[in-house]
């Protein structure tokens, strides 16, 4: 029983991470995907910033769940995240004060992240609250995930450096598109590309397994 | 699953009164956590930029060792009482003798993507611009925002001829005192910049010119 229960934590937690990857499965939260995404430092504090507004949004939601009635829920789950984003905003602000100056803002809009209301609906209205931070931090993670594999990737193509650490030697010309919004789109289309290879594979390796079997 | 079991109270219709109630308590205990916090980040974000800009000035104007808001009242520049608008203010650059030696100025107008905020120094006698520094701008990144990332473009400012007013010229081409170099690429920037300056002389010059400079804040420090 408690090894089951194991596996459903687990299994929470991985379908966000890649299964049902909010970015490259879901393809949601496209706004900020697209926008910040120039440099692998932009990207993964708008990753940090939705993670916290994410996994205490649904951790709030669950708890309270109770004592929401249905017709005014979606006007209470976007009061609850839009209070924790504007604290973020503020927190971020103070602490990391270049940082918030490049996402400008993009860390107000997280309330529009369909990613965040969609998960609270779907999810953390209707499950437990443990259940509810695992899965918000499974998914969570997984746009944390997606947004630096795309970050990384244009700042390596476009700046020809990671974390403004330069990689190559002075003769790399940048790929300037790289980090302007056309090369946001080829870089998530690639990646995309990517993902759905993956899968493919696994699918295709999966269905020879089960024929194997049968012959 | 526990799939139902979350929604509302099963059965009965919640009344008016409870909804408006959720909703208001929801509201209500918002705006208490976001208050807090604003009051409790508000002295570090105010700290930040009044560093930001200090460092600024110190920057725009080489050789200065204590600095001072003023402001143009009847004629006069005048230490500034803090309630001005941006627009009103420029900062005093002194010498270590307390002499002044120049004046940074904010000044702020329509970049490629957004408004650009910046500041420049400069010495209203010898009518040079002997520093530029940008605050605020949302530049194309990799061209637009080369008007701070590009040395070579920033140098540009470092002792620039304001007669008969600043212009940009094809990179490479810089050949009199007032010209400044565009950027390859990001000439609507480079020309922005150009403007913002000299928009920002329009309003000052004169003034700085005619009125009498305003004394050495007494501490060195300057703050």
């Amino acid at each position: 029983m408690a090894g089951k229960k194991q596996q459903d934590v687990y299994q929470e937690f991985i379908k966000g991470l890649w299964r049902d990857n909010p970015v490259f499965v879901q393809v949601l939260g496209m706004c900020p995907m697209l926008a910040v995404t120039n440099s692998a430092i932009n990207a993964l504090a708008m990753g940090g910033a939705t993670f916290f507004v994410l996994v205490a949004s649904s951790f709030l939601v669950s708890s309270l769940k109770n004592w929401i009635p249905k017709q005014v829920r979606i006007s209470t789950y976007i009061i609850i995240i839009a209070t924790f984003v504007t604290v973020t905003d503020f927190t971020l602000e103070a602490l990391v004060p270049e940082i918030h100056k490049e996402l400008g803002a993009f860390i107000p809009l997280i309330v529009a992240n369909c990613m965040i209301l969609g998960r609270q609906e779907a999810f953390a209205s209707r499950n437990t609250v443990k259940m509810a931070v695992v899965d918000a931090l499974g998914m969570a993670s997984g746009f944390l995930f997606a947004l630096f594999s795309l970050g990384a990737v244009r700042e390596i193509l476009g700046e020809g450096a990671l974390f403004g650490i330069r990689l190559f030697g002075a003769d790399f010309e940048p790929w300037v598109i790289m980090i302007l919004p056309p090369g946001g789109f080829l870089t998530l289309g690639l990646l995309l590309l990517f993902f759905n290879w993956i899968k493919e594979r696994k699918d295709r390796l999966a269905e020879r397994l089960a024929e194997g079997e049968f012959s | 699953m526990s799939g139902e079991s979350g929604l509302g109270i099963k059965g009965s219709e919640p009344t008016s009164t409870r909804l408006v109630a959720t909703l208001g308590l929801a509201g209500l205990l918002s705006g208490l956590i976001i208050v807090s916090v604003y009051e409790a980040t508000l002295p570090t974000i105010t700290e930040y930029k009044a560093k930001v800009l200090k460092e600024a000035v110190f920057k725009v104007l080489p050789g200065i060792t204590s600095m001072r808001p003023l402001t143009y009242r009847d004629g006069k520049m005048v230490p500034a009482g803090g309630d001005e608008d941006e627009e009103d203010r420029v900062f005093g650059g002194y010498s270590a003798d307390g002499h002044l030696v120049g004046y940074a100025i904010p000044s702020a107008g329509p970049g490629f993507q957004d408004t650009i905020r910046l500041l420049y120094g400069l010495l209203p006698v010898e009518r040079k611009v002997v520093g530029m520094e940008i605050l605020q701008s949302r530049e194309t990144p990799g061209l637009g925002d080369k008007i701070y990332k590009d040395p070579a473009f920033v140098a540009n400012f470092d002792a620039l001829a304001i007669d008969p007013g600043i212009v940009t010229v094809k990179k490479g081409s810089r050949s009199a005192a007032n010209e400044v170099d565009a950027i390859t690429g990001a000439t609507i920037s480079s020309k922005a910049v150009v403007q913002i300056i000299n928009r920002g002389n329009e309003r000052w010059l004169k003034r700085l010119e005619d009125a009498p400079a305003a004394a050495a804040p007494v501490d060195a420090g300057g703050e």
